[in-house]
């Protein structure tokens, strides 16, 4: 089998100018709906507790709402997430002299208008240990709703978590413009940056745009996407650079084309393996690793189109030549150096 | 041509070896056991311990598969392992009966637990399960901010009343005592004192910095006392050790399983109690305090005391842990709180002594109580859960001041005992819980299955397209990147890393990224082919070629999970070191391995006129220039 049969090499420089102003306007967009909407971050970051409740039936969300609101949480967004059973409640950071927090406050009140009471119950015999834990009964002993998971997080750890996000961006752009100057030419490290970095923009205004929740896999997901794209990149230069070494006569726009077509099949290949393990992620990973999946997969699908239309024609653009890249070879000396 | 030499394949063989005797462990699954520890501050668990439990269930007629003893620093452990858990609920009856004389005072405590059951053999070469971070088995996690600038402030208390006394001691005059921040200021009022009073300092404490300053009025001759930057961290780093391992105590009482308290950058501490459910019962033993107190015995009381003598008005009698009654004044003379340092030391004849320093306050207060009570004794009492213990009941030699020392303990692992107790009579510093997390053992459970499922899923589906499109190459493909997968979960376990979803994932991404080498070296093998080259020729130099992108590639991934592990935390960093194994698993399965099955298959024949990488599609012209 094989599914590329490429007769040519494909122009994709002559439309260059096309391509960059595809993605220049997507670029524009995503950062117009970071800068409108902003990011929706989770708890890690912003500080706060975030609860999760599950009911035996679908939750009446609406009720839940109200119960919170009524406890003095305003602006608590209650979302029904994953199934209509789970809820998941969100509330912003209280003082830190509280004595009980705020999930507890929250669970109990669940709890009453659920007309049952809080009873403590050894915890799940599966587990081995010895322990108990506060449930939500009725008189039959059967639970109403469960509390499954509660995550609080101070201010101070959020903006830490940002500062620190920040820091890991900038170290992984030095690092691979670093890299790439050595390796290639800081024409090529340039052009990788900007392409790749535009990547993790649009994966941030999509995030913006949807309002999907931006917590800290996602940022994980986004260095990684941003790692992955660069290394799609590396693999054209890299191209470019045996071309450039190889065929003499080849003009540099020739050069780059033949460099794209000759390793776009391994680019969709590549590509499209990495995706099936995202896609199971996404379709069979359950609700924490969502976002993970979703950001890879934006981040996978304009990793390509950045790498192949983007990077390769800011190169261009920049005025990549031969001699960037080939170093004039000294002649071996073919004596071994001994004198008579 | 494409051969390698042996050494490369016996290379191979080690790593798989290596892969599946580390890889195994996590496939045993757990057994029910029983936890035996320490449930009181003056009780040690040590080896003998496992004797006794062996002792106590034998003769109930209980049969445990193994029973070991376990130090891991602060604490001895004694576990036992059964066979079902009706053996553990009953061994644990047993148990409680036999450790525990007085149930309403129980010396140890015991637990339910769960132990791999990995072979003895597998265990003694440290191959061992992953531990499951607590997203995947549930439980309770806490990040604690410790507040180091009380540290600092009881140490320079304690500073400032040390220098206070050793310039009283030596008779050096000084015209005033200040503290400001982290400076200790001396005024004196000639150059002379000023050079007794360095001499002094620098011989009775070392660890302090001196610079002259002029005075603030011309004629004064100033003197800054500040402590060493080096001492100035181990205040910090004893403090936040100190309140570990208070903490650690006092999680030991919930009898969970395998807790984690761990300090966290500079000034934090993790504390991670798997299935735990009851946060609030958690929160309150980690905030309740223990606290020390010093007290006279009672001198109205006269004549030998035993279990039956009357205690006056305003006393308590307590029975000290060598089965002495004592009676003592229900004030205390000082509180853990007066005590700045308590450090195992040696006297003037070598014996092992504890030497405690208070501050000021404490000094004085001991001076007034002591300085009338020679010959007689005092009493340091921890009082725990409510619960008072004497740690010790020295007779008073002396009058004691800020610096005094303990004798009399006998060996110096008692005395260093002494002094973690006294040290451990109260936190170091108070603590905040900043973070907190409880997740279901449920939710854990379906994150595991989520997690491996789509792992496994996702396998499968590069595995199949792979085999599709490269045939025979695609399955040394698909062998290479299993390979990956058993090194790294090997190398994971080895590391006892704590596996958690996003850790999963990291391994899904992995997989699905280190595909990409194989990939490269596949298409590369048939675009050799596709130029004319003899099969031999296309796989050699297809390797080669594809050799320096697959680096390069790989660099660059690399430097991004380098910045995830550096300024990650928690869950990111998880991701992270998972994401940087995996990168270096992968060039070892996807280069080196492949290569020499590839090597294994075709290398011998000389012959080779077509090899299985699926069809080769040639452009019918010159046309790819």
């Amino acid at each position: 089998m094989e599914l590329f049969r490429i007769k040519k090499d494909i122009p994709f420089m002559r439309h260059a100018l096309i391509f960059n102003v595809v993605s220049a306007l997507t670029f524009v967009a995503a950062v117009f709906f970071l800068l409108h909407k902003g990011l929706h971050f989770s708890v890690e970051f912003t500080g706060g507790t975030v609860m999760e409740v599950t009911y035996p039936k679908a939750a009446n969300v609406d009720a839940i709402r109200h119960t919170v609101e009524e406890l003095g949480f305003t602006d608590s967004p209650v979302q029904t997430f994953g199934k209509a059973q789970d809820v998941v409640i969100r509330l912003p950071e209280t003082k830190k002299d509280a004595k009980t927090s705020p999930a507890d406050t929250v669970f109990e009140a669940l709890c009453k208008i659920e007309k049952g009471s809080l009873t403590k119950v050894p915890a799940s015999a599966e587990s081995g240990t010895t322990s108990e834990k506060l449930a939500c009964q009725d008189a039959d002993k059967k639970e109403l709703v469960k509390l499954q998971r509660v995550e609080l997080v101070g201010a101070q750890v959020g903006d830490e978590l940002a500062h620190d996000g920040l820091m890991a961006l900038l170290f992984v752009i030095l690092g691979v413009m670093l890299y790439l100057a050595i390796r290639f030419e800081w024409k090529f490290a340039v052009a990788a940056i900007v392409a790749n970095l535009h990547d993790v923009i649009i994966i941030l205004g999509f995030f913006a745009f949807f309002e999907w929740e931006f917590n800290l896999s996602v940022l994980a997901a986004v260095l990684a996407v941003l790692g992955y794209s660069v290394n799609e990149s590396v693999v054209i230069f890299d191209r470019i650079r045996e071309n450039f070494r190889k065929q003499r006569k080849m003009s540099v726009t020739e050069v780059i084309d033949n460099a794209i077509t000759s390793t776009i099949s391994r680019t969709i290949i590549t590509h499209g393996c990495t995706q099936l393990m995202v896609l199971s992620m996404l379709l069979i990973g359950g609700p924490t690793l969502h976002y993970f999946a979703v950001a890879l997969t934006i981040g996978i699908l304009f990793g390509i189109y950045s790498s192949v239309f983007v990077a390769a024609a800011i190169a261009m653009w920049l005025g990549v030549k031969r001699e960037d890249l080939i170093k004039p070879v000294k002649e071996k000396d073919d004596t071994d150096g001994a004198v008579v | 041509m494409n051969r390698y030499p042996l050494w490369k394949y016996i290379l191979i063989l080690i790593a798989l070896v290596f892969g599946a005797i580390y890889t195994v462990p996590n496939f045993f699954g757990e057994s029910p056991a029983v936890q035996v520890s320490s449930g009181k501050a003056t009780v040690k668990v040590e080896a003998d311990m496992t004797g006794r439990v062996e002792k106590a269930l034998q003769q109930a007629g209980l049969k445990s598969k193994d029973i070991f003893y376990e130090n891991n620093g602060t604490q001895g452990t004694v576990r036992a392992r059964f066979e079902d858990t009706d053996t553990q609920f009953k061994a644990k009856a047993i148990l409680e009966k036999a450790l525990n004389a007085d149930p309403a005072d129980p010396a140890y405590t015991l637990a339910f637990n769960l132990l791999p059951n990995t072979p003895k053999w597998l265990q003694s070469m440290h191959a061992l399960p992953m531990y499951l971070g607590l997203d995947l088995r549930g439980g309770v996690h806490f990040l604690m901010q410790v507040d180091t600038k009380a540290v600092m402030n009881k140490r320079m208390q304690g500073l400032l009343s040390s220098v206070r006394a050793n310039l009283r001691e030596k008779e050096v005059r000084h015209a005033g005592l200040s503290r400001e921040g982290d400076l200790i200021k001396v005024k004196f009022r000639d150059a002379e004192e000023r050079i007794k009073a360095k001499k002094v300092l620098t011989s009775q404490m070392p660890d302090v910095d001196l610079v002259d300053t002029a005075g603030t009025e011309g004629t004064d001759f100033g003197l800054q006392v500040k402590l060493k930057p080096s001492a100035l961290k181990e205040v910090i780093s004893e403090g936040i050790k100190q309140n570990i391992t208070a903490l650690s105590k006092r999680v030991n009482e919930l009898g969970v399983a395998e807790p984690i308290i761990q300090q966290q950058g500079a000034d934090r501490i993790v504390v991670q109690l798997p299935g735990v459910q009851d946060v609030a019962r958690a929160k309150s033993i980690i905030n309740r305090l223990a606290t020390l107190e010093v007290r006279l015995l009672d001198e109205s009381v006269i004549g030998t005391v035993d279990a039956n003598t009357a205690v006056p008005y305003g006393s308590e009698k307590f029975i000290s842990n060598r089965g002495e009654y004592l009676i003592l004044t229900k004030d205390p003379v000082i509180t853990g709180d007066d005590i700045t340092n308590a450090a195992s030391s040696f006297d003037q004849n070598q014996q092992p002594a504890v030497s405690v320093d208070l501050n000021g306050d404490g000094g004085k207060r001991m001076g007034n109580a002591t300085s009338t009570r020679i010959g007689k004794r005092m009493a340091i009492v921890l009082f725990e859960k409510g619960k008072g213990e004497v740690l010790i009941a020295p007779t008073i030699n002396d009058e004691l001041r800020n610096r005094f020392i303990i004798t009399g303990m006998g060996s110096s692992s008692a005395a260093g005992d002494l002094a973690l107790l006294l040290r451990a009579g109260s936190l170091a510093a108070p603590m905040e819980i900043i973070e907190e997390r409880t997740i279901g053992p449920q939710l854990g459970v379906e994150n595991i299955k989520q997690g491996r499922n789509s792992t496994i899923y996702g396998f499968a589906a590069i595995a199949v397209f792979m085999m599709a499109y490269y045939l025979l190459f695609g399955f040394f493909s698909v062998l290479a990147l299993s390979f990956n997968v058993l090194l790294l979960v090997a190398i994971l376990s080895l590391m006892q890393a704590t596996l958690t979803l996003p850790g999963i994932a990291a391994i899904a991404l992995a997989l699905g990224m280190a595909i990409d080498a194989n990939v490269l070296i596949n298409e590369r093998i048939r675009e050799e082919l596709r130029a004319g080259k003899s099969p031999q020729k296309a796989i050699e130099e297809g390797f080669d070629h594809a050799w320096a992108t697959i680096l390069d590639s790989n660099v660059t991934t690399l430097i991004v999970g380098l910045a995830l592990l550096v300024f990650g935390s928690g869950a990111i960093r998880g991701f992270a070191v998972v994401h940087c194994l995996g990168i270096v698993t992968s060039i070892f399965s996807s280069v080196f391995v492949s290569r020499g099955v590839v090597n294994l298959w075709y290398g011998r024949k000389k012959k080779l006129t077509s090899i299985s990488i699926g069809q080769i599609w040639k452009p019918t012209e010159n046309a790819l220039k």
